[in-house]
Formats: C-alpha cells, structure tokens, sequence
C-alpha cells in the first residue's frame, strides 16, 4: 500500500475547464456538488483506501523565527498572487495508477451548469519507511 | 446487578474520591480507576459483582497500590496507605464536587482541564476522550498526563473557581459529538450532577441553557449534516419534555434574584423554545435580554447576536445600525450583514457578503450553507436583469 496526498488548490493551480465561481451556480448546481464531494468520501471509507481530509481557511500567514527573544516574523494574509492550498485528502492505495484514478474522479466533481470541473489537483505521494527487506 | 455504560460512569468520580480520602494522591487514583474500569469489561462479564462500586473500589484500591510501590520515586510519599479500605464506602457529594474544581484548576489550559473533567468526573476512557477530539490516543493520554502533573505540582488547596468549572462544562457541552460519545449529552449528566451539589443559580442555569439547546438540536441539522438555520427549522422535533425541563430549572433559577450570564442566555434559550415560529417570536424581549447580558458580561459575540435580535425586533435598518457596534473580522459578522442587508433589499450587497461570509466562514457546514446562500441571491439577482452567465464574484469551490 501506498499513501498519496491529494491538494487542491485555491489559488496557483493552472485554471479548470469549467471555471466559475461557486456562488455563482445554482443553488441546485451547488447540492450536487456538495453531495459528490461527501459521497466520494464516503464511498472511499468503504473501499478502505480512505486515511483523511480536512478543508483549511483561506486566512493564514507566513512565519519565520527572528532570533533568540525577538517576537517571530509574519507575514500575511497571502497575497493574492500566491499559490493557496483549499484542502487536502490522503488516500492509502495499491498502486499509482488507483492514485490517479481517483484523483481524476474528484476532478470530475460537478460544477456551473452540472458538468464536470475538470480541476487541477496535486498528487503527491508520501515518503514511506525503508522496508524490513532491502537486498 | 448490570449497569450500563452511564450508570458505570457516575460511579467513576466516588470511587476516585473514595481513593482521595483515604490518602490516594489525586494522579495516581486517577490511573488507578481507569486501571479498575478497564479489568471490569472482562471481570463482569463474567461475573457481575453484587455491589459495583464496592467491587471497583477494591480493585482500584490494589491497583493503587501496585502502581504507588512500583514509583520508586513516590514511595515514599504514598506507602504510608497501604491497609486495605474497607469496601462499600460512601462519599459524601463534596468529594465529587471537589473532584470538578480540582480538574478546572486554574493553571490548566481549557483542552487540558477539559480532557481531564471527561476522564476523573465523567469517567471516560482516554481512548474515547481521543476519538471525541479527533486526535491520536497517545497524544490525549499524554495531555491528560500532564494536566494531573500541574494539578499535583500546584497542589490540591487551590482548585479552580465555580465559573471555570461551568466554563468547562460549556467548552464540553459545545463540542457536539463525533464519534460514540456524545459530548453535549455527557456534558448535559455532568451539569445535572454538579447542579444537584451546589446552591448557586448560575449553575442551575447553565443546566437549563443545555437543555433547551440540546432538544433544538435534531432540527438544526439536515440529513445530510446540512447547517438548517433557526427560521427553516421543523419546530415539531424540538423535544418538549427537555425544553419543559429546562425552563423550569431556569424559572428556580431567576426566582433568587441573584442574576447572571448564563441565566440571561438561558432565557433567551427559553424565548426562542417558546415560540410556535421566528415570526412569532418575542424578539422585543430578547433584546431587552441581551441589553442585560451586554451589561453582564460585554462580548463581540453577544453584540452581533443582540444584532441579529434588533433586525427582527425593530427592522433590518436598526439592525444594521446595532451591528456598527461589531468589530470587522468578528466570526459570522459578514454572515449577520448579508442577511440584515437582504431583508433590507439590498441584495446586490448581501450576495457580496454572503460570499464574503463563505470565504470566511469558521466550519465547513457553515461554509456550505453560506455559499448556498450566495448561490440562491444572485440566481435571484440573474432573474431580475434578465442576465445569464457568470458575475464577478471569487468564491471557490470546495
């Protein structure tokens, strides 16, 4: 098994085929999306590839330390040209190619007009521990 | 003699206390009964004692025991209890009372204190404790550790105060529930005990403002985990004997004179359980509470409910005049405008603010129910100019 991270984005991806702004479909077009999003989770619960997802704020900052008693640096919130992770999903799979299907099946997920978004998003797969057997 | 989960539970703060009294420090107790709880899921079903906590207090007394000479470095301290208690001991309500100002001891941090109230007073197990939070166990288990640390550090004679132990019930009680445990229900058995041993009518209300929030809570929710606002809600799955319950406990409450915050929230909590629907709701009144409760205890929060209350009572206009008291970047201020600028009519604003509110929204349903709000405005706004195709406007999809 291996587990993969899947961000998406919501700045900083290149743009969607169908893009437009959520509040800018239909109260229909956004129940439907919202039911696909919950039932893909859902359904990956049940195949037992499912590890976690969280959605994160949109606010945030950048923060570095600045020396010993000095009050840390921030900066923030993002400007707007920066790239801004949405959300994240990890998955844990047999193979890349499962990986990919399924991020492919989110992209797929339903937009302006109840056709596919065709979003970009990241796979990353995780760095895992050396196995027991190396030779 | 069979006890089910809860009535397992209410044991767990008199056998801990039993263990205090006779000399247990409060750490090592506490291990000591989770140690008991543990080996009673094998134990009784074997072979259900007769008298439970009679039971639990003996093995928890062993475990003490062993747990006490196998710290070399507490041994000192603590072996100078080694008789056996006699079993079936009573203690008296003080102990568990004391046990509630002891886990809200004021050099705990509130997840700390509250972690720590879930396990001693509500005899939770640490793993259930973890899932509520959704945090790994051994990260819960070391929270509590260390919260029975600084208790211990800081000494038994200065626990915390009435109000942060109602603050931690509150914290528990808000939680909701995720998982098997449902944290406001066992907030709800918390408060009732703690009610049932103190005399002051703050407590009594905060028992009362649980009440009528929890039996309004099957109708906030749709099935799919949708956030149903107050104006949308089916009034006939309120609970009526819980909201009955409630309003009594808080009428007790009121009738010592002695006002406080949590009574003025209780009675708004009451106004709105009273009322057959939002329209017929006594918003003058509950004005006039959060007039009272503004002076009791001055939050951003109660500021921008007291908003929402003057839209209703006198007119968006004056709502939106009350909202100025608000500070910018308030949780759920944008929400309030938008909606106090559609009842205006201003709708072109309020699809603005209510994407604004989306963007900024503090949990995913709240998120979900604001961009459904947006949604709703502009298709509105689309019909009224005859315009098809996108507007400006960035909310993302989630």
């Amino acid at each position: 098994m291996a587990k993969y991270l899947f961000l998406k984005h919501y700045r900083g991806a290149p743009a969607a085929v169908n893009d437009v702004p959520m509040d800018q479909w239909t109260p229909e077009e956004v129940e439907a999306h919202i039911r696909y999003m919950n039932d893909f989770a859902a359904r990956l619960e049940g195949t037992g590839e499912f590890v976690d997802g969280q959605a994160l704020s949109p606010d945030g900052m950048w923060v570095r330390y600045d020396g010993e008693g000095k009050p840390a640096v921030t900066d923030g919130p993002f400007a707007e040209t920066k790239d801004l992770v949405a959300g994240w999903m990890v998955i844990d799979v047999d193979t890349q190619e499962r990986a990919i299907e399924l991020a492919a099946e989110l992209s797929a997920a339903p937009g302006a007009g109840g056709k596919p978004i065709h979003e970009w998003l990241e796979v990353r797969p995780f760095l895992s521990a050396p196995p027991m057997v190396t030779e | 003699v069979t006890l089910d989960d809860a009535e397992l539970r209410e044991l767990v703060p008199q056998v801990l206390s039993a263990l205090v009294r006779r000399g247990a420090d409060f750490a090592t107790a506490e291990d000591a009964v989770q140690e008991a709880l543990i080996r009673s899921v094998s134990a009784w079903e074997q072979d259900p004692p007769r008298d439970p906590k009679g039971w639990l207090v003996t093995v928890a007394w062993r475990a003490f025991l062993d747990l006490a000479r196998s710290d070399t470095a507490r041994r000192d301290r603590e072996v100078r209890v080694d008789a056996e208690p006699t079993t079936g001991a009573v203690p008296s309500a003080d102990d568990t009372l004391h046990l509630y100002f002891l886990c809200a001891h004021p050099d705990l941090t509130p997840s700390s204190a509250v972690a720590l109230t879930l396990r001693a007073v509500g005899g939770l197990t640490t793993r259930q404790i973890a899932q509520a939070y959704l945090v790994p166990e051994s990260t819960m288990a070391q929270r509590i550790s260390r919260a029975k640390r600084t208790v211990a550090g800081s000494g038994l004679h200065r626990p915390g105060d009435v109000g942060t132990v109602m603050r931690v019930l509150y914290l528990i009680f808000n939680e909701g529930y995720s998982g098997d445990i449902d944290l406001a229900a066992e907030a709800i058995r918390l408060t009732r005990q703690l009610a049932s041993s103190i005399d002051d009518p703050e407590v009594h209300a905060l028992l009362a403002l649980m009440l009528l929030h929890h039996a309004r809570r099957r109708s906030r929710t749709g099935p799919d985990g949708s956030l149903v606002p107050l104006v949308d809600q089916d009034r006939s799955l309120w609970d009526g004997h819980l909201i009955a319950e409630g309003v009594v406990v808080l009428q007790a409450a009121l009738a010592r004179d002695r006002l406080g915050e949590y009574q003025a929230q209780a009675a708004i909590a009451a106004l709105h359980a009273d009322a057959p629907s939002v329209e017929e709701t006594d918003w003058v009144q509950i004005v006039e509470w959060y007039d009272e409760l503004l002076r009791l205890a001055d939050s951003p929060i109660v500021r921008l409910n007291r908003a929402v209350a003057v839209g209703e009572a006198d007119g968006p206009a004056a709502g939106l005049t009350a909202l100025e008291d608000v500070a910018e970047g308030i949780p759920r201020r944008d929400a309030v405008a938008a909606h106090l600028h559609e009842k205006n009519g201003e709708l072109e604003l309020a699809a603005r603010l209510y994407a604004d509110a989306a963007r900024n929204a503090p949990n995913l349903a709240e998120r979900d129910h604001q961009v459904r709000q947006a949604a709703r405005l502009n298709q509105v706004l689309r019909r009224q100019d005859g315009e098809s195709g996108p507007r400006s406007g960035d909310a993302a999809p989630r």
